[in-house]
């Protein structure tokens, strides 16, 4: 184990697997020179031939990624969240439907990176939190590593998968630290929530940047007396129903924390999911506690106000109390 | 034209040619019969994939689009899996999941057909890139038509081609109207091969009734490939002889071809000019050549009742091949 930046930890696990698999390469807008963090030192050690800057063509290299994993290549690509609306046919059409339509005869292991800022006045283009999109889509597994040991076995993973995988790289995340796993063969499977947090009043299902805040939010209940699990179900698409319900049959209350707008949210699906196959076993109304359905305002007055928050997150608890 | 291909390329361009038409046939009389829903036909534009096809090796990647029994037929596709699919039966290229547009066969080399206009370039840009990456020496081959040649997929794809100095070949059926709308009216340059220009490629442009010149011009461009040389942008001038899809003239409410337009189109049928070609070479007789057709009529009559007798697929496909592996269900 080795403390690493969430950032860091995202370039473990690529250079780990470019390293074992020459068929693994990556493209993307200005990676060579690693502009968002990520794939630090990986032109150096790997080169032109697997490290790959690609014109503002999202369309056209999605959809190259596409062409390259069906005839045997281990692609990963780059982008935004923001970006990828302008590739969204190669995504859709392509690389989510190919496998589907074609009867199984496609196999795809192409890895999307969607590094998803906000936070940090980008405004409405820059601040995107789109996973949802993709949830609905089908054929894709969605990805949200909320820690640095998950940023790491996650992308590991989402290059070991025969399908295509996004991965959503939490802007409010990248800077954070925590122990990593140096072992080349550390993984984290899909499909498998994480209790970062034992507790037997409140069940919080936390996805991606909103992971800190449930933490904190359950750190001070506890001085309240109040005991809160604090689940992270790190892949969305699969996403681990059983622990959630299983939370919810322990505990009977349910607040699900997420970055995601609040209409069609992944606490949406999952809140859904409780409601449908877990009712009798609430106590008390669930809680949403998502961004505000509102595009993302410029000015820090405003967009302080959209996001989850610890103290969203205490309140949310607070009233499933009554 | 004249030309030194062997009398052995000639035949096997006839013969899928006349596989592709008389398939087609079969399709239209099906229709009629209400026995399948509205297909794109490529009835006229044959000589287009075959001759490409013809200069590809079964090693070498080719995508097609909405209008593509063709692409697949020219490829070496059978014809059984492929009338089964779209019968939409579980026997088909797609065990009935894809259907008319989505006809595909890994095996051969074709990776599939998109009914989104211009979203199979990329993807066949793509396979083109892994050939590159891996220093193998196979091409791809991408078919799509004059409509799609305004998408931006088409212009990003033909760039990012010409930039990695790709093994591709971007093959434009220009077949003039896109649905009802003639490219006239729709590219700003004379010629869709003239766009070649833009991304610093060759832009060809031939008879696309002519298998034997869309042979030589495929043969070129594929050597070029091959020897590291990049890409090329083939524009071949045709003509669908029929409606934008089967009952689409029950829709329309408009004409938007002239009569004489297309029945002067159909003085040039690609499978008389090829036909007439083999003849007067010398390369075959007339006889040869009926053979052939009624051989491939056959076929495709043997085709068309293995799909009437192929099961549809049953409800434990339903959820099957969303993923490589199983998923729980949601």
């Amino acid at each position: 184990m080795t403390e690493k930046m969430f950032m860091q930890a995202l370039g473990m696990g690529i250079s780990e697997e470019m390293r074992a698999d020459p068929k693994v390469f990556l493209m993307g807008e200005d990676v060579r020179a690693s502009v968002y963090g990520a794939a630090t030192g990986l032109h150096d050690e790997f080169g032109d031939d697997r490290i790959l800057n690609t014109p503002l063509s999202e369309n056209g290299f999605f959809g190259a990624a596409v062409g390259a994993a069906a005839v045997g290549m281990r692609p990963i690509v780059e982008t935004l969240t923001s970006f990828m609306w302008v590739g969204m046919d190669q995504l859709v059409s392509q690389a989510a439907k190919m496998r589907y339509m074609f009867g199984g005869q496609a196999t795809l292991p192409v890895v999307y990176r969607a590094v998803m800022y906000y936070g940090g006045g980008g405004a409405a283009h820059h601040s995107d939190r789109s996973y949802p999109v993709f949830m609905n889509i089908g054929g894709l597994k969605v990805v949200a590593p909320g820690t640095p040991a998950d940023a790491k076995g996650l992308m590991k993973t989402a290059i070991l998968d025969d399908d295509p995988v996004i991965v959503f790289e939490d802007g409010t995340l990248l800077g954070t630290r925590g122990e990593v796993p140096d072992d080349p063969d550390f993984t984290v499977p899909f499909g498998v929530a994480n209790i970062l947090r034992d507790g037997t009043d409140v069940t919080v299902v936390s996805i991606a940047g909103s992971v800190p805040h449930a933490i904190a939010a359950a750190e001070e209940m506890a001085k309240e007396g109040v005991s809160v699990e604090v689940i992270d179900p790190r892949t969305l698409v699969p996403l681990d129903k059983v622990t959630i319900l299983n939370s919810v049959a322990k505990t009977g209350r349910l607040v699900v924390a997420d970055p995601a707008a609040k209409v069609c949210s992944a606490a949406s699906e999952i809140m859904s999911i409780v409601g449908e196959e877990a009712f009798w076993d609430l106590q008390a109304p669930m809680q949403k506690v998502a961004s505000k359905q509102v595009h993302i305002p410029f000015a820090q007055s405003l967009e302080k106000l959209v996001y989850p928050t610890r103290d969203g997150i205490m309140e949310a608890i607070k009233k499933t109390l009554g | 034209m004249t030309s030194n291909i062997s009398k052995d390329v000639l035949m096997l361009m006839l013969q899928r040619m006349w596989r592709i038409r008389h398939f087609e046939l079969k399709l239209t009389e099906m229709y009629g019969a209400g026995e399948i829903g509205g297909v794109h036909l490529y009835i006229g534009e044959e000589a287009v994939a075959v001759g490409a096809c013809a200069a590809m090796e079964d090693s070498d990647y080719i995508a097609g689009n909405h209008r593509s029994h063709g692409h697949p037929i020219a490829k070496g596709a059978n014809l059984k899996k492929a009338m089964a699919e779209i019968f939409g039966r579980i026997d088909g290229y797609c065990k009935g999941k894809g259907g008319s547009m989505h006809l595909a066969d890994f095996s051969v080399g074709i990776l599939g057909e998109s009914g989104i206009v211009g979203s199979s370039v990329p993807v066949a840009t793509g396979a083109a890139l892994a050939s590159k990456l891996e220093g193998k020496d196979f091409v791809s081959a991408v078919f799509f038509g004059d409509g799609a040649s305004n998408q931006g997929a088409c212009h990003e794809s033909m760039n990012l081609a010409s930039v990695w100095n790709l093994p591709i070949l971007f093959i434009c059926e220009n077949n003039q109207y896109a649905v009802t709308t003639s490219y006239k009216d729709t590219v700003a340059v004379e010629h869709i091969s003239d766009r070649a220009q833009a991304y610093n490629m060759p832009g060809i442009l031939v008879d696309g009734q002519d298998a034997i010149a869309m042979y030589e011009a495929t043969s070129q461009a594929v050597q070029r490939a091959r020897n590291g040389e990049g890409p090329t942008l083939i524009e071949a001038l045709t003509y669908r002889f029929e409606d934008h899809s089967l009952g689409l003239e029950k829709i329309r409410k408009s004409e938007y071809r002239e009569d004489s337009e297309i029945d002067e189109w159909r003085q040039r049928d690609p499978l008389d000019l090829l036909t007439k070609s083999i003849v007067n070479s010398g390369s075959g007789t007339q006889a040869e050549c009926d053979a052939i057709s009624l051989a491939a009529q056959v076929e495709v009559e043997e085709a068309a009742e293995f799909a009437r007798n192929s099961p549809f697929p049953d409800e434990s496909e339903l959820y099957k091949d969303m993923f490589s592996s199983e998923m729980p269900v949601v």
